[in-house]
């Protein structure tokens, strides 16, 4: 314990004497998180739609085949409720709702007015401005084709056409781009920020020859990469408050959620980052080489991550490979709790998942360090 | 019991591939002695070293150092000695005072024994005005002392050093020596390697290796006589070119 202690001391020592890094770990963070969080658009497909019809009309069940027809939307699932639906979206499983009123068909018949409630998950916030327009279009075309159905039935004419379509945006009432961006792009500071000072940093003594005079002292492995990464571990924490600060003060980004639990799982999740950087520093023998590495995880884990791309639109063996991602488990934890205030029970599976995968990645890091060649 | 010698090495070998860079070499070393292991360069001093200290793993043969078996218990090895590489091996970024606290507190000394015997070290060395400098500020000659002292701080019974003066002006190699001296007196065993021959004259017994192999062992006077060379140096040469 009392040699992990002197280890800690001295990386918090070479860390904060470094003039030039300094600046780089927390200056370079937050402009990349200024800059990022105001960037990229998308095209939204596969909109995993629901509705609720309360009607039951002959009217109400020619507006679901619309949507039905769209290739925008797929996955239709009809719910009995609002209330199930709703606690559909909360887990995740639709984007859209529609709710046909009752009455929809004879409000329709008798006052040629009648209302559509449409609720869309808005945590993706560019998302769901797409959807609203798609579903949007949907509604008034059924309108046209209502109007003229109406004008068969009924001998009145020009008495305009009235349904309109209110959307709510759930989880990101405005759709506010950067209320979905800034969460994502905190992510992908943490992750690099630690990965490359970990990867770097144990190299970066195989490069002085201070890694072969640890070799030569009875320190244990564990000791040293314990005393190695807890800084590291502890820059991550700071980062992400940094981050999160800025999220609330410059983005008023809402931290709906419980800042424990995203503490809680950020803490596992920088350790399996930290063993990922390790395990590249043991299989590596320049600075140059390890940030090589780490830049090739890092720019595939970015783009699988469903920050900038959803992975609902990804090829279903790219949509597999987001499996081995951590970063994409923080993305969505970390909107799921800052948005929508998941609890732990909901963030249970990334937590699992993230768990185990810090157990492997630092096992592997702890069996790929060798003091003995 | 008491060990006689410290070091033993029997037919130690270790392969890379199909080069062989040390070929079953065969020595001793007693306590308290110190032992020139010389070689040009590329000869398999630093492997053999490597090997002797733990953090390579020998392709055949036997060794022990310390009374520890190379194979078996090389962190027993690691407590016992001490090792300063040819590669300057002190922390650039940290103070003095900083990298003594560290490496006395990674071979487990208490708080108190690093303070009384920092305050002794640097006393020694002179290094008073220079304690809280960072050793990225020191001339190179201060920084090899320094390097040695920190080896010696656990007072490991046997200290190697891998060609400990390289690139130190002849002054510094002479108070370098006079501290190796010091140190072998008190009875720690020391195992330097070098290629300035008028320091394998300093040593109590010398071997010089060629390609791989220890092609003689003894002290430098029965070296001179068996060779019938005047200086180490001729006899290196004898032997080096074969």
């Amino acid at each position: 314990m009392k040699t992990i202690g002197y280890i800690i001391q001295k990386e918090f020592k070479q860390i904060f004497r470094n003039k030039a890094m300094l600046p780089i770990i927390f200056v370079l963070p937050i402009i990349q998180l200024i800059i990022l969080s105001s960037a990229a658009t998308f095209e939204v497909k596969n909109i995993a739609f629901s509705f609720v019809d309360h009607d039951r009309t002959s009217f109400s069940r020619e507006l679901i085949n619309k949507f039905e027809a769209s290739t925008f939307f797929n996955v239709i699932t009809e719910f009995p409720s609002e209330k199930i639906a709703s606690s559909a979206m909360l887990k995740g499983e639709v984007d859209v709702i529609l709710e046909i009123p009752q009455y929809f068909e004879r409000d329709l018949l008798k006052n040629r007015k009648t209302n559509l409630l449409v609720i869309i998950n808005a945590i993706d916030g560019a998302a769901a401005g797409v959807e609203n327009v798609y579903i949007n279009q949907i509604v008034r075309s059924f309108n046209i084709n209502a109007q003229t159905d109406l004008m068969q039935a009924s001998d009145k004419k020009n008495i305009p056409k009235n349904i309109i379509s209110i959307p709510s945006f759930w989880y990101n009432k405005t759709l506010n781009y950067k209320t979905f961006m800034v969460p994502g792009i905190l992510v992908i500071l943490v992750t690099m920020i630690t990965l490359f000072l970990s990867g770097m940093n144990i190299v970066r003594e195989k490069e002085i020859g201070t890694l072969e005079q640890m070799n030569v002292t009875p320190i244990k492995k564990h000791q040293f990469i314990i005393g190695k990464l807890f800084p590291f571990w502890v820059l991550g924490m700071v980062l992400l408050t940094v981050g999160l600060i800025i999220a609330r003060v410059l983005f008023n980004v809402p931290m709906v959620g419980s800042l424990a639990l995203m503490y809680l799982y950020t803490s596992v999740y920088i350790l399996v980052i930290l063993g990922m950087g390790l395990f590249i520093s043991n299989f590596t023998d320049t600075q140059q080489q390890a940030m090589f590495i780490a830049w090739f995880f890092v720019v595939i884990f970015i783009l699988m991550s469903g920050l900038f791309t959803p992975i609902e639109s990804m090829p279903e063996w790219a949509q597999f490979l987001t499996e081995f991602n951590p970063v994409k488990y923080y993305v969505e934890v970390m909107r799921m709790v800052m948005l929508k205030g998941s609890s732990f029970i909901d963030i249970l599976p990334q937590f699992l998942k993230t768990s185990i995968y810090a157990i492997i990645m630092n096992g592997l890091a702890v069996w790929s360090y060798k003091k003995t060649n | 019991m008491e060990i006689i010698n410290v070091i033993k090495a029997k037919n130690l070998t270790k392969k890379f591939g199909d080069f062989t860079a040390v070929d079953a070499i065969t020595f001793e070393v007693k306590k308290g002695e110190i032992f020139g292991f010389l070689g040009a360069n590329g000869a398999g001093k630093t492997t053999a070293m490597k090997m002797l200290i733990g953090i390579s793993i020998p392709t055949s043969g036997e060794a022990s150092v310390a009374g520890f078996d190379v194979y078996k218990n090389p962190d027993d090895i690691k407590k016992n000695i001490g090792y300063m590489s040819q590669k300057f091996a002190l922390y650039d970024d940290l103070t003095v005072k900083e990298n003594i606290t560290f490496y006395g507190g990674i071979y487990g000394l208490s708080r108190e024994r690093i303070k009384e015997k920092r305050c002794q070290l640097v006393e020694e060395l002179g290094l008073q005005n220079v304690v809280n400098e960072l050793v990225s500020s020191l001339p190179l000659g201060w920084k090899q002392k320094l390097a040695f002292s920190v080896a010696l701080l656990h007072e490991p019974k046997i200290i190697f050093l891998d060609e400990p003066t390289g690139g130190v002006d002849p002054i510094t190699r002479r108070q370098f020596w006079e501290m190796i001296y010091k140190a072998a007196n008190g009875g720690t065993t020391v195992f330097v390697t070098t290629h300035y021959m008028d320091e394998a004259e300093y040593c109590d017994r010398v071997s010089i290796m060629v390609d791989g192999k220890i092609e003689a062992l003894d002290t430098p006077k029965n070296l001179k006589e068996q060779f019938k060379a005047e200086t180490m140096n001729d006899v290196f040469l004898i032997l080096a070119r074969g």
